[in-house]
């Protein structure tokens, strides 16, 4: 187990490493080098240029040199957690994006509770109830869940939230809790706002689970053992909870990795649509404004987010599944 | 003589299932799914439109009527002119100011009505870029509006817009899908069959990808897209960004496939034959699985369309005079807007719609893609 756990990390190193490449180059992408631009920018609008600081900067980032001495110089600062300089608001981009990025964590992680908590009992429920009126009603809303993209949820919602309720859907706090320090009360209303977006951002998924966790224990229940256990006269519900279902749950722990990136994803547009104070509309603004560093470090540290949880769900599947340790 | 008519009656039957090409077992099987064959008239449909966009839309997408900044959808009467008729009309949109508000309040006058027109000539068009005309499939007697989605806010007729927007959102996807399927095919089948380090490599990439969130990659790549660029360009750029992400799915299933099917006796037999790798690759393996890989593919569409939906609501993606579904939803972004004009949310009704029939269509493709599983016989 300890060799599968340090051989998994491993594992992760080039993961990590391609992931910042890719960040990196997405830091690249807007054309000629970004301080001059910036520096065209404030020149043009009349602005006083802090000559200094951007040499500073040049130097830092050692903008006159190779893109592979930038990578490296980029990387070394990132691993001793400074992710650069954010212009739009004039501070380091650690300082901007502390709050945005955990608040992201803890919404998509809401948000895989809430998938798995659905999912797993009506999945169980659709397929010991085949083609029963209950199992299409629920196939027909989980096809529904899986067709709506949770940011056009998100538009009919707030759009009805505004016209029939006349209540705004927006943000994740109270207008009083909005600037406030975190506080228990703080944490309480965000928590009384939060579901909305959870459920926003959960809908597809729960929706494709649901199928998975069907057709899983479709497969499960036809088999020999299930039949041997029936015969051996095991409680229909003793018999159901403790193989079939334990079988057909491991295809969606390891489909955990697949499901991450897909809840983050949803998060971050779910987001810009509910005015969320989470990553999306912040790098929205990044990427529009070309405030390349707090971009490159909102992709970068997503990304890693999700590898490492994926990891974790890894071992939480070798946990759960004997099996996996032979390999 | 009773019972020799009976046998001959039955052994077609049962003949005919055996004799049958994979690709009638196929349609067969496929026709079984009720939804799916419902889903695959709606796609054809949904194609013709965006084919036929020009005849079948009331109006050029970009004709502002000025008369009309953010008219409601239409209706269409049969009950005018204070008697019930077979043939409909619309009625004449007139408006009046809200003395508080100060928006514009529409409403249909009955006392005037324009009847509708099939085949009636209107705006003039270049259809297909190949000849110029003027009939559209509906329309109404000038004078008359038929709004039947409303307008928006620069009075352009939403229908007619969601019919030119559906060229672009509808195509990106199979382009998309397209290049990813060249893109997986390639790259799943080196790893597939080859192995070693090839494999190793390959997979590593795929898991990579697979494990950045798509919509952030999205967004910082098509972010980068010079606002310079021309229409055209800005729509491969995107397509090019959708599929960066969207090959890996392909390339699994490809590897998985060849790993299977290259053990099979049928693999060998080529091999000792003396076939070489490509033969082996095109004439034995690849019309084995490609059934497979066309459904897998088939499935990936909607999120490509839905990418396109989401990178243009945000600004990111393709921008106007493009006009795509997501480039219309665009105008939602402002939710007191929707409030007041909740037609403006018409798109998101065809994007449920094509997504729903892709889905169908695909667990039917996948039922349907190995005739030879579950022999019905």
């Amino acid at each position: 187990m300890i060799s599968y756990i340090i051989r998994r990390i491993l594992y992760m190193i080039p993961t990590l490493i391609i992931i910042s490449m890719v960040s990196f180059f997405i830091i690249q992408l807007p054309p000629g080098d970004y301080l001059t631009t910036k520096i065209a920018q404030l020149e043009a609008q009349d602005e006083l240029v802090n000559r200094d600081l951007i040499d500073a900067l040049r130097e830092e980032y050692g903008l006159d040199k190779p893109l592979y001495v930038q990578y490296a110089k980029w990387m070394w600062n990132v691993l001793q957690g400074d992710f650069g300089y954010s212009w739009e608001w004039n501070k380091p981009v650690v300082d901007v994006i502390g709050e945005q990025i955990l608040l992201t964590a803890v919404v998509s992680l809401a948000s895989l509770l809430l998938v798995y908590l659905i999912a797993i009992p009506i999945g169980i429920y659709s397929a010991t109830h085949q083609y029963s009126a209950g199992d299409h009603a629920l196939t027909f809303l989980g096809f529904l869940g899986l067709t709506t993209p949770n940011f056009l949820l998100a538009i009919v919602l707030l759009y009805a939230g505004y016209a029939f309720f006349d209540k705004s859907f927006i943000g994740l706090f109270s207008p009083e809790f909005e600037n406030a320090p975190w506080s228990f009360a703080k944490v309480l209303d965000m928590l009384t706002h939060m579901w909305i977006p959870v459920i926003v951002i959960s809908v597809s998924s729960v929706a494709g689970y649901i199928r998975v966790m069907r057709a899983n224990l479709l497969d499960e229940l036809k088999k020999q053992y299930v039949v041997t256990a029936r015969a051996k006269g095991l409680s229909e519900r003793r018999l159901l909870l403790k193989y079939p279902v334990r079988m057909a749950i491991n295809p969606m722990i390891s489909g955990l990795s697949v499901l991450l990136p897909h809840l983050v994803s949803g998060a971050t547009i779910t987001a810009v649509v509910l005015s969320l104070p989470t990553t999306g509309p912040m790098l929205l603004g990044a990427l529009r404004s070309q405030d390349v560093y707090l971009s490159g470090a909102f992709i970068l540290l997503l990304s890693t987010l999700t590898v490492i949880s994926t990891l974790l769900s890894d071992l939480l599947l070798a946990w759960v599944d004997p099996r996996i340790r032979f390999e | 003589m009773r019972f020799l008519h009976r046998t001959t009656s039955a052994v077609p039957e049962k003949e005919k299932y055996f004799v049958a090409k994979p690709h009638e077992l196929m349609w067969w099987k496929y026709k079984k799914h009720k939804l799916a064959v419902v889903a695959l008239s709606v796609i054809v449909l949904m194609y013709l439109l965006a084919a036929l966009a020009e005849p079948l839309a009331p109006y050029n997408p970009e004709v502002r009527h000025l008369r009309h900044l953010y008219a409601p959808p239409q209706g269409i009467h049969f009950w005018y002119d204070g008697s019930y008729h077979l043939w409909p009309a619309v009625c004449k949109l007139k408006f009046q100011i809200d003395p508080e508000t100060l928006r514009e309040i529409y409403y249909e006058d009955p006392s005037e009505f324009y009847s509708v027109r099939l085949f009636h000539r209107g705006e003039r068009y270049r259809m297909w870029g190949l000849f110029e005309t003027d009939i559209h499939v509906l329309g109404t007697d000038s004078g008359g509006t038929i709004f039947l989605f409303g307008t928006d806010g620069m009075g352009r007729d939403l229908l007619s817009r969601i019919i030119y927007g559906s060229r672009v959102s509808l195509s990106i996807g199979f382009i998309g899908v397209f290049m990813s399927f060249l893109l997986g095919i390639i790259l799943g089948g080196i790893s597939g069959y080859f192995g070693g380090v090839p494999d190793l490599i390959i997979q590593r990439i795929i898991e990579v990808l697979r494990s950045i969130p798509s919509i952030p990659l999205w967004m910082g790549l098509s972010a980068a897209l010079p606002m310079t660029w021309s229409p055209l360009k800005v729509y491969f750029g995107i397509t090019l960004i959708l599929s960066f992400l969207g090959w890996t799915g392909t390339a699994r299933a490809v590897r998985g496939k060849l790993l299977a099917l290259r053990e099979e006796d049928f693999a060998m037999a080529a091999y000792l034959a003396g076939a070489s790798n490509a033969r082996i690759i095109r004439k034995h393996l690849l019309p084995s699985f490609l059934s497979h890989i066309i459904v897998s593919i088939t499935l990936h569409i909607p999120g490509m369309i839905l990418g396109e939906t989401a990178l243009s609501y945000l600004g990111l993606g393709l921008r106007p005079p493009i006009i795509s579904w997501g480039v219309l939803l665009k105008e939602c972004q402002n939710i007191q807007d929707v409030a007041f004009h909740p037609w403006l949310l018409l798109p998101v009704l065809f994007l449920m719609f094509i997504i729903l029939s892709f889905n169908f269509m695909g667990d039917g493709l996948r039922d349907a893609a190995d005739p030879y599983a579950s022999r019905v016989a």
